[in-house]
């Protein structure tokens, strides 16, 4: 097998696997909202390696000429996605800053003391 | 950030071009890379540029916030607006092959319309989000000085 | 990437640690522009990087700037996300090799995008052709979740501390 291989799919598990450690580790909400980033970005990344055609070019046609062009179908649903991602990213940003409002903290357990003292 | 000039000057001259690379990006994406989602982007990021240098009330004097939120409805509206048009010019739901007299042309001027109503969209939330944020707290506003 | 994905899981200063993820994100844009997606690279670029670092530090100066450090072990999430992990990549031993152009995903409709999209519409990006023809339903959906989240936020964040002004405008309207 020639390098990269399948190289392309295990650098985006790693980076998703990152993300979800992040996720799943860390107590901190802006943290976590990092991580959902990178586990996007690692899912972005997924999708574009798919699309690449060894030789091709970017796929904006060049009249007359025989050229190979990658996968543009990769790209749009990725384009969409990161525009989207930062919108979603915004509203969860601004729950964490009612939570903190809320509670005066963004670390976890802080948040679940304060539900327990409160109930 | 008053006492901040290079900072100020600087601003200054660069926001025209981010606003004319923006329109660039949004006009020209049929032929280079770039579309309405980009140039919304890069519009909105004129915007916020200015607020974060010039501060967060002069921003809102530029641009007013029912003029934002006009803006991110109105977006939707024209794309939205595109597919009836060509629903009542009898075809499908956003074919454009009706909007103009031969198919080719009329579907440039759909792309051309759908990528407008993309761009404001995207453009209007951005600024919307970030004034939304800028506004509930106490530090950027600080800024002004 | 890899070294500033170490970077943010170890640094307890947020605001380090969102600059790092804006550096993040222009490395996967440079990343996209090796492998031909340059639309994508530009919307990184400009989203990641720009728009979503000034976010994250809008909503840090709404919060605090630094973590407390952790008190939670750190042993089972590592064991779930190896397992994950392991997982998936054992799950891509079967996919096609990087750059292959046999592999499915070049077969069934993206020919057609590529040929026929600019004797339909006479726009050499295939991109946008693809984007605001062929999938404008998608798109449509995407520019209303846009929307929604745009109405979230300001749902969420114009009203109480720095919104008194705004109600003030809406009753009046009502």
């Amino acid at each position: 097998m020639e390098w990269p291989g399948l190289y392309n799919y295990w650098i985006a598990i790693f980076l998703m696997m990152a993300g979800l450690y992040i996720v799943i580790a860390q107590q901190n909400l802006i943290k976590k909202m990092v991580g959902l980033s990178v586990f996007q970005a690692s899912v972005f990344i997924l999708y574009i390696t798919m699309g690449k055609v060894t030789g091709g070019t970017a796929p904006i046609i060049i009249p007359g000429d025989d050229v190979l062009y990658s996968n543009p179908l990769p790209h749009v649903l990725i384009l969409t996605a990161i525009v989207v991602g930062v919108a979603t990213l915004a509203l969860g940003l601004a729950i964490i800053v009612r939570i903190y409002e809320a509670y005066g903290s963004i670390e976890e357990d802080d948040i679940e003391k304060e539900e327990e003292n409160a109930r | 950030m008053s006492h901040h000039l290079v900072v100020r000057v600087v601003s200054k001259l660069l926001i025209p071009y981010i606003l004319l690379f923006g329109l660039y990006v949004q006009f020209h994406g049929d032929f280079g890379p770039g579309g309405g989602f980009q140039a919304g982007v890069i519009f909105a990021s004129a915007f916020i540029l200015y607020a974060l240098v010039h501060g967060l009330n002069n921003a809102r004097k530029v641009l007013p916030d029912h003029w934002v939120r006009i803006g991110v409805a109105l977006g939707l509206i024209i794309y939205a607006g595109t597919g009836v048009i060509s629903l009542f010019l009898g075809r499908n739901f956003l074919d454009y092959d009706v909007l103009s007299q031969n198919p080719v042309s009329g579907q440039h001027l759909g792309i051309f319309a759908v990528e407008f109503g993309v761009g404001l969209t995207v453009a209007s939330v951005m600024v919307a989000i970030f004034f939304a944020f800028a506004g509930r707290g106490h530090k950027i506003d600080e800024m002004e000085g | 990437m890899v070294l500033t994905v170490f970077l943010i899981v170890k640094l307890h200063n947020l605001f380090a640690v969102v600059m790092i993820s804006g550096i993040y994100s222009l490395l996967a844009a440079t990343f996209f522009v090796v492998v031909d997606a340059v639309d994508v690279a530009f919307t990184e670029a400009a989203v990641g990087a720009g728009v979503s670092t000034v976010l994250m530090l809008g909503a840090l100066s709404l919060t605090t700037r630094t973590e407390k450090t952790g008190t939670r072990k750190p042993f089972v999430p590592l064991v779930v996300v190896l397992l994950t992990g392991g997982a998936l990549v054992y799950g891509t031993l079967d996919m096609p090799v990087y750059g292959d152009p046999n592999a499915p995903i070049h077969q069934h409709v993206a020919p057609v995008y590529l040929e026929e999209g600019i004797k339909e519409t006479g726009v050499p990006n295939v991109v946008t052709v693809v984007l605001a023809s062929y999938r404008s339903y998608d798109t449509m959906g995407e520019v209303t979740v846009i929307f929604t989240a745009g109405i979230a936020v300001m749902a969420l964040l114009a009203v109480g501390a720095g919104g008194r002004r705004r109600r003030k405008d809406g009753e009046d309207k009502a």
